[in-house]
């Protein structure tokens, strides 16, 4: 892009590699920059530096988080003695939207996927059975995804945490809230009957 | 006179990748196209009619609609979700392993047939009763059949001289079994023992119930293991990542009384 100055060039460059944003988008948004304030680029520019300097992992749930314990495992007022195992920080915000869970996370940031090559040491399993030394945690509940590598992970965690005497339990599995009994799959419906309740 | 704008075949999943925020890009092997790249749209949401159904390893019978780059499934439905292979950590891993070994060993617009049933029926085999890895050698050797590069283990792949009972060399690169007069340090062979010489021809010719009433030491067993997946890494000219998983579970594995191979 030699007909573009470089520090717009530069910008495009960095947009561009965005998820979601293409060349033109990125050509639009930096245009879109230009012919804003100063103090609103500083303010972005700002934003996107206090990111990464300010937000870690928090040491205890491996969470994001912009303190360290995350807000979550610093509240007394929570059930320290079950932890929700997640796959990733962005499945806290969900679980927490529902106002049914008191207990603490943690998240192993990935699944086991053999056919990736991602084993049990690229997460953040040995942590958790850190976690469960002290003997203060009585349930893990396993809130990995309901596909393959979610029920691998799962399955995984059960055989190593059996011998630490937790109770385990996993997330139920069965029909969402306006699904259709037509278009359930074998699977989903199966599970949906075995683990159906006292109504 | 146009061709139709959607059709219809049955597919297994072999894979999928997220696409955007709710789509997934699904890969199946189908019986009559071979292997397949679709869209699934809305798959990753929880209200999505399609989303249990392009799970990997799940059997489904798919309708899809002709896109512009990738087709797009527009309904599905379970033929076989395989509910005991995923409840059970070795059977759930072998799988993987089937699946990827699928994935890399195959090109899209390739049909095969026998290889669609084969798959198919080792994935059924894999039930957690079903402890031992001969149905994992079993596919691999019948996959190399179907693929076309069936180990030749009858005569030597050099003098073409008829094999004799006693040590022989298996050479991955000639694809066969040297004699010990022509096995030399070029051909990177592995010394191949009678028993697993047998083993191997029967597998090669017989159907899996005949296969799978071998009874087998863990010598044996380790032998063909190493064997076969010296020669498919060969062929691939890469490792299968699963391998990797399931050797780690090889190691840690404990046999439950519940549940075979836990």
């Amino acid at each position: 892009m030699a007909f573009v100055a470089e520090p717009i060039a530069n910008l495009i460059g960095e947009f561009s590699k965005l998820p979601g944003i293409g060349p033109k988008s990125a050509q639009r948004l930096v245009y879109y920059l230009l012919r804003n304030s100063d103090e609103e680029a500083k303010a972005l520019a700002e934003a996107i530096l206090n990111l990464k300097e300010k937000i870690g992992l928090c040491s205890i749930c491996f969470n994001i988080t912009d303190c360290d314990p995350c807000l979550i495992c610093q509240d007394k007022q929570r059930d320290h003695s079950k932890i929700c195992v997640v796959e990733e920080p962005s499945d806290i915000l969900p679980l927490e939207r529902t106002g049914k869970y008191q207990g603490v996370y943690h998240v192993l940031h990935g699944t086991i996927n053999p056919s990736q090559g991602i084993a049990p040491e690229q997460l953040k399993i040995n942590e958790l059975l850190s976690r469960l030394q002290d003997g203060s945690v009585n349930e893990v509940i396993l809130a990995t995804n309901p596909n393959l590598e979610g029920e691998t992970t799962a399955l995984y965690l059960r055989r190593i945490l059996a011998p630490q005497g937790v109770h385990i339990s996993r997330l139920a599995r069965g029909l969402p809230f306006g699904g259709e009994l037509e278009y359930a799959d074998d699977v989903t419906l199966a599970q949906a009957l075995e683990s159906r309740q006292e109504f | 006179m146009t061709s139709p704008r959607t059709y219809q075949t049955q597919a297994i999943v072999i894979k999928q990748t997220k696409l955007g925020e709710a789509d997934k890009i699904v890969t199946l092997y189908t019986l009559e196209f071979g292997k397949l790249k679709a869209v699934a749209k809305g798959a990753c949401r929880p209200g999505s009619k399609l989303g249990g159904n392009v799970e990997p390893p799940n059997y489904s019978l798919l309708m899809l609609a002709k896109g512009r780059n990738l087709d797009i499934i527009t309904q599905s439905q379970t033929m076989d979700g395989f509910s005991s292979l995923k409840g059970d950590l070795w059977c759930i891993s072998c799988g993987f392993y089937i699946l990827e070994l699928i994935d890399v060993s195959t090109t899209e617009g390739s049909p095969n047939e026998p290889l669609f049933d084969l798959l198919l029926d080792t994935l059924k085999n894999l039930s957690p009763s079903n402890g031992d890895e001969t149905v994992l050698r079993y596919f691999e050797l019948q996959l190399l059949h179907h693929l076309g590069y069936r180990p030749q283990l009858h005569k030597c792949v050099v003098c073409s001289s008829s094999l004799k009972p006693g040590l022989n060399f298996f050479s991955p690169g000639q694809g066969g079994v040297l004699c010990p007069g022509c096995n030399h340090a070029e051909f990177a062979s592995r010394a191949i023992s009678i028993d697993a010489l047998k083993v191997l021809r029967l597998w090669q010719d017989c159907n899996y119930s005949t296969a799978s009433r071998v009874r087998m030491s863990s010598n044996l067993s380790s032998e063909l293991r190493q064997l076969m997946q010296e020669y498919i890494t060969y062929l691939l000219q890469r490792e299968v990542k699963s391998m990797a998983w399931l050797e780690q579970l090889r190691r840690g594995i404990t046999v439950d009384s519940d549940c075979g191979v836990n």
